[in-house]
């Protein structure tokens, strides 16, 4: 696959599989008002998905559509973070998960406006606003969960923690990152890392909370097709339908 | 944990959206939010969904003094009879294009 296709399938993916993790809290948020929420944020980043895999789909001249790519590729040819991919844990966890994610997809699709694929750039421009308002979204979350109820304020915390371990991983500048750079059609992920950061460390200090810093282990090798053990599970549910009942419409 | 120090629900908001300018804000329904600001996004995600506003007010249920069905009578039916209260006593010249 052209370097051009598969940072954009990388885009592409991150923006699927947590649209399909976000789905999970429809009827497992704290009110029905919350679900509404998450899954707009979610139903957002589906939309991104679907422009970017249909771009993916011309850009590496295999002319697959949107569901082909979504529905019919196996584990190894995805190119998500890991982030997006971990199981949905408690509501403090979804919140610290957003707010990095949204952080760093704010500077992406701020940068991506400049992008030499007019199509990306289109959807980059279009995207930013939707990223903008998840931003706000988790900020206003961890903001109120942080400076809330010591138990409220505990298990915010607790989810700074359990994210960070996956987050190095959004701004390594891999060979495909790099070379879509290079052409003018993507950004280098490590160029993204300081402003998002200072997003979140702005919200983390006013929430009364630490930013962790200290970590054993990093994820690693999303980009490359290898994922951790949520992503089989994962996949198997979103894409089961579409197997089963190949061309199956509404 | 008693209830006072830690509600199990949140208070109740009543939703009014203003469907475009120069129309006024309507009540569109209500929803539950632990404060203001959420609220008004919560508002924003239930009730704006496809493009139904472009301003959005929310009011505290419990703020809101309203008429009771029980008093319906004495509030309104005296103004049944009163016909003379419309306008419609009135000629408009033909060529009076906005009255």
């Amino acid at each position: 696959m052209p370097a051009a296709a598969a940072y954009v399938l990388g885009l592409a993916d991150d923006a699927l599989v947590y649209a399909q993790r976000l789905g999970e809290w429809i009827s497992r948020g704290p009110q029905i008002e919350e679900d509404m929420a998450l899954a707009n944020v979610g139903l957002d980043l589906l939309g991104q998905a679907r422009a970017l895999l249909t771009r993916v789909g011309e850009l590496d001249g295999t002319d697959r559509s949107e569901d082909d790519l979504a529905y019919f590729r196996d584990e190894r040819e995805f190119r998500n973070v890991h982030l997006v991919e971990q199981e949905r844990a408690g509501f403090g966890f979804e919140m610290a998960r957003l707010l990095w994610f949204s952080s760093y997809q704010c500077e992406l699709y701020a940068a991506l406006r400049a992008s030499s694929d007019a199509v990306l750039a289109g959807v980059a421009e279009k995207a930013l606003k939707e990223v903008d308002y998840h931003r706000d979204h988790a900020t206003q979350w961890v903001l109120r969960l942080g400076d809330g109820t010591p138990e409220s304020h505990e298990r915010m915390q607790q989810g700074l923690v359990e994210v960070l371990p996956y987050l190095a991983e959004l701004f390594d500048d891999d060979p495909t990152s790099v070379a879509a750079a290079e052409s003018g059609l993507g950004v280098l992920p490590s160029s993204l890392h300081d402003s998002a950061v200072a997003h979140v460390t702005r919200v983390v200090a006013e929430a009364t909370l630490e930013l962790p810093t200290e970590t054993k282990w990093r994820s690693r090798g999303g980009r490359d097709g290898v994922h951790s053990r949520p992503m089989g599970y994962l996949l198997a549910e979103m894409q089961h339908l579409a197997r089963s009942h190949p061309g199956a419409q509404w | 944990m008693s209830a006072e120090s830690s509600p199990k629900t949140w208070p109740l908001w009543e939703v009014f959206v203003r469907g475009k300018r120069g129309l006024s804000h309507v009540h569109v329904g209500s929803l539950h939010a632990p404060d203001a600001t959420m609220a008004l996004r919560n508002a924003r995600d239930v009730y704006t969904r496809r493009q139904e506003g472009v301003s959005l007010w929310v009011v505290r249920a419990a703020d809101i003094t309203a008429s009771s069905p029980d008093e319906r009578g004495s509030f309104f039916d005296p103004a049944g009879d009163k016909v003379y209260r419309h306008p419609t006593f009135y000629d408009v010249p033909d060529d009076v294009e906005y009255l």
